[in-house]
């Protein structure tokens, strides 16, 4: 009898000893719920009318967008801050697109942050209801009109949906900013077609000077040039037929485009070591005089204008744009355009507080990034400054004459197809890879 | 003590905790792994079940091929040096250096506590080509060489990677094996020496036969660390150029987090896990063999 009452208590101890551990670990699991709804920021829930605060999340690369919110908040957007105010963070940009896919998962994406870089990833946020619709959204707020119709293109455009799902808190035209005192040595004139550009690079690289800097240990620079010889060579749909299974990047025209850069790579017109050189090392390669001819977007009016990066001159930069490709069904007035990486605003936790934020943000990012970092955006702009460099008015005289826009090589391919087209452009503007190994990589990459 | 283990609910007292947190920790983690590599779509898009699929699909990508390729050669090329230097060096502490090996244990053993991304940054600083030519490109051309690109060059940025982390572990196996030489006793040594053995021989017949227990220890956790090799690449290469420094688990990663296919994500790492368990029970018999028969 006193056995088994011994046993029994022992039997009672081992069972609240287990019962105590699970409430514990169950506990433990708990907190991590709490963490991410206050991560999340706002009243949580979503459907709610008021929060405590607006948060938004940008990477560590990208300051402007952080600082120009921080301006609204003291000054036109003072009234929407009063009882919610503006909390920002920001992460490291090279795995932002991973961190976007945790935070969304978990519904824990802040009120506002960068979009994803990837359209396709977009994609996937706009169909699982996670990013909110503007279009609606500023339809009841009553500020339809305030982004520009070319920056609404192309965010239409480059998410393939009705609506507008994100802000364009930049509007860049891309194209080749050449060296004119490096042009005028070699005695070469501005290339207008591809032979052109081709036999310019000969001439220049004939005089020892490099030709192309490109940062080809990023990729993208690289491929975006493959990307616009097929919008010259074929159309301006040519990529999209590729995204939709019509037609496949081992085709022998589209072949040729990837060729055609692989051939100014194995010419060595881009330089030693060509795939090893980062995007800050390109852009103070040209700014110190060491290439002729660099393609890349207008977001880097930024370092053309600073006296300190650019040892140049600001006079000495020209701009051209992306050359024809003769007998091709593309036009060169097709400038390749992009929004940077936009904002979105997250479904979970909008409320009117955040209502109120999103309609002076609207009303007044534009005029406030212009004035404050000379930053050209997608948004409607009321006031010009006084004290605008003649660069940035070229850069908007090009936005509002250009006939139509095309978007970048892998705008329309999948995570997987953008990732190993970028990590093997370096293998083009080397000559290592062949334009058909190219393609044959990316191609397999983005779906077969 | 020994009433209290035959004692079962007292057993069970003393286990169920730990049980329980390895259960949630790792069992639970695990297991769930193993139910996505049925499943395909990630966390925004849902998940859907698709059998076998992911596990076919890893037999025919050739990305995932080229990956599990290129962690085997990496992992058997590191396990060879970093074990045959390590090996060396111990040897020269316990038969040379004696009582001054403190100070060069020390120097040698230092990279292992330096920060991976550091010596990535130095390594990749040192054989830079352009825009500004490292070090070791600058005693080429003196020597009459040409400018070589070694990290944009897929078959000289294998052997960077492999002459950087060879620089980190040498210290670390060094002292792993340097623990095991000197529980070899002194009497085994010295009588071995009296009966003629010396140099080599010494070696080859006495100290490597009784260090082969530490050394199965060196081998199995250097061919399940290289087999996992990540930070260091990541830093290095970024798995480039191309891919053609890509291992299984920067592809696990990219595939998972990157791609948003968290299915095929834990196929590719339940492949490696299956690798992990493959080369430590090949190790391990191989080693056996060799202890009985010797």
């Amino acid at each position: 009898m006193k056995q088994s009452l011994r046993r029994g208590r022992r039997t009672f101890a081992a069972a609240a000893f287990i019962g105590a551990s699970a409430l514990a670990l169950a506990a433990c699991s708990g907190s991590s719920d709490s963490d991410s709804s206050s991560t999340a920021g706002g009243g949580g829930g979503g459907g709610g009318t008021t929060s405590d605060e607006f948060t938004y999340l940008g990477q560590t690369q990208n300051t402007t967008i952080a600082a120009t919110l921080e301006s609204l908040q003291t000054g036109a957007c003072a009234a929407a801050a009063d009882g919610t105010p503006l909390v920002t963070d920001a992460i490291d940009g090279t795995t932002w697109d991973q961190q976007l896919q945790v935070l969304a998962g978990n519904d824990a994406l802040s009120n506002m942050s960068m979009a994803a870089g990837t359209p396709s990833l977009m994609q996937d946020f706009i169909s699982a209801g996670k990013v909110l619709n503007l279009t609606e959204a500023f339809a009841e707020l009553g500020v339809e009109g305030a982004v520009l119709p070319a920056a609404e293109a192309t965010l239409k455009q480059l998410y393939q949906a009705d609506d507008l799902y994100a802000l364009p808190t930049e509007f860049n035209i891309e194209g080749f900013w050449y060296n004119k005192d490096l042009f005028e040595e070699a005695g070469v004139d501005v290339p207008e077609t591809w032979t052109e550009l081709v036999d310019a690079a000969e001439t220049l690289n004939s005089a020892d000077i490099q030709p192309f800097v490109a940062a080809g240990g990023d990729g993208w620079p690289v491929t975006r040039l493959v990307g616009n010889y097929i919008f010259r060579s074929l159309g301006a749909d040519a990529l999209q037929k590729v995204a939709d299974g019509e037609a496949s990047l081992t085709d022998a025209e589209y072949v040729e485009g990837a060729d055609a850069v692989s051939a100014l790579g194995e010419a060595g017109y881009f330089g030693p070591a060509a795939g090893s050189i980062d995007y800050n090392t390109a852009m103070n390669q040209f700014l110190t005089g060491g290439g002729a001819m660099f393609y890349m977007g207008s977001w880097a009016l930024g370092n053309f204008n600073s006296e300190e990066e650019n040892q140049i001159g600001v006079d000495a930069i020209g701009y051209f744009p992306f050359p024809e490709v003769e007998g091709g069904a593309g036009s060169i007035d097709e400038t390749p355009a992009n929004a940077g990486i936009p904002v979105m605003f997250t479904t979970a936790n909008y409320t009117d507080d955040i209502g109120e934020w999103l309609k002076c943000i609207a009303e007044n990012y534009g005029n406030v990034a212009l004035a404050e970092s000379g930053q050209v955006t997608g948004f409607e702009i009321t006031e010009t400054p006084a004290d605008q460099s003649e660069l940035t008015t070229m850069v908007q005289d090009q936005i509002a004459s250009a006939a139509g826009s095309v978007l970048w090589f892998e705008a329309a391919f999948t995570s997987e197809g953008t990732t190993v087209s970028q990590t093997n452009g370096g293998g083009l503007a080397t000559g290592d890879l062949s334009g058909q190994e190219f393609m044959e990589l990316v191609q397999a990459a983005n779906g077969g | 003590m020994d009433s209290v283990f035959r004692n079962r609910t007292a057993a069970v007292v003393m286990l169920t905790p730990a049980l329980l947190v390895y259960t949630f920790v790792m069992l639970v983690p695990i297991l769930w792994s193993v139910t996505y590599t049925f499943q395909s779509g990630n966390a925004i898009t849902g998940f859907e079940f698709v059998g076998f699929d992911n596990w076919i699909e890893f037999f025919r990508d050739d990305t995932a091929l080229d990956a599990l390729w290129f962690t085997l050669r990496y992992a058997i090329v590191m396990t060879v040096l970093q074990v045959a230097t390590g090996y060396g060096l111990a040897l020269l502490y316990i038969f040379f250096l004696r009582n001054k090996s403190p100070l060069v244990r020390t120097t040698i053993f230092f990279p292992v506590i330096l920060p991976t991304v550091a010596v990535a940054l130095m390594f990749s600083r040192m054989f830079e080509a352009a825009p500004t030519v490292g070090p070791i490109n600058t005693i080429l051309q003196w020597l009459g060489g040409d400018l070589t690109d070694f990290l944009g060059t897929p078959s000289q940025a294998f052997w960077v990677v492999i002459i950087m982390d060879v620089w980190r572990s040498m210290g670390f196996y060094a002292v792993l094996l340097y623990a095991g030489l000197v529980e070899i006793p002194n009497e085994v040594i010295e009588s071995a020496r009296i009966d003629g053995a010396s140099g080599w021989k010494l070696v080859r017949r006495i100290v490597f036969p009784l260090s082969l227990p530490v050394l199965l220890s060196a081998l199995i956790f250097s061919i399940n660390g290289t087999l996992k090799v990540f930070d260091s690449i990541v830093a290095l290469t970024n798995g480039g150029p191309g891919s053609a420094t890509t291992p299984l688990t920067l592809y696990m990663f990219r595939t998972s987090f990157a791609y948003g296919q968290y299915g095929y994500g834990s196929t590719v790492a339940f492949m490696l896990t299956l690798l992990c368990l493959i080369a430590t029970i090949f190790v391990f018999r191989s080693m056996r063999r060799d202890v009985t028969s010797s």
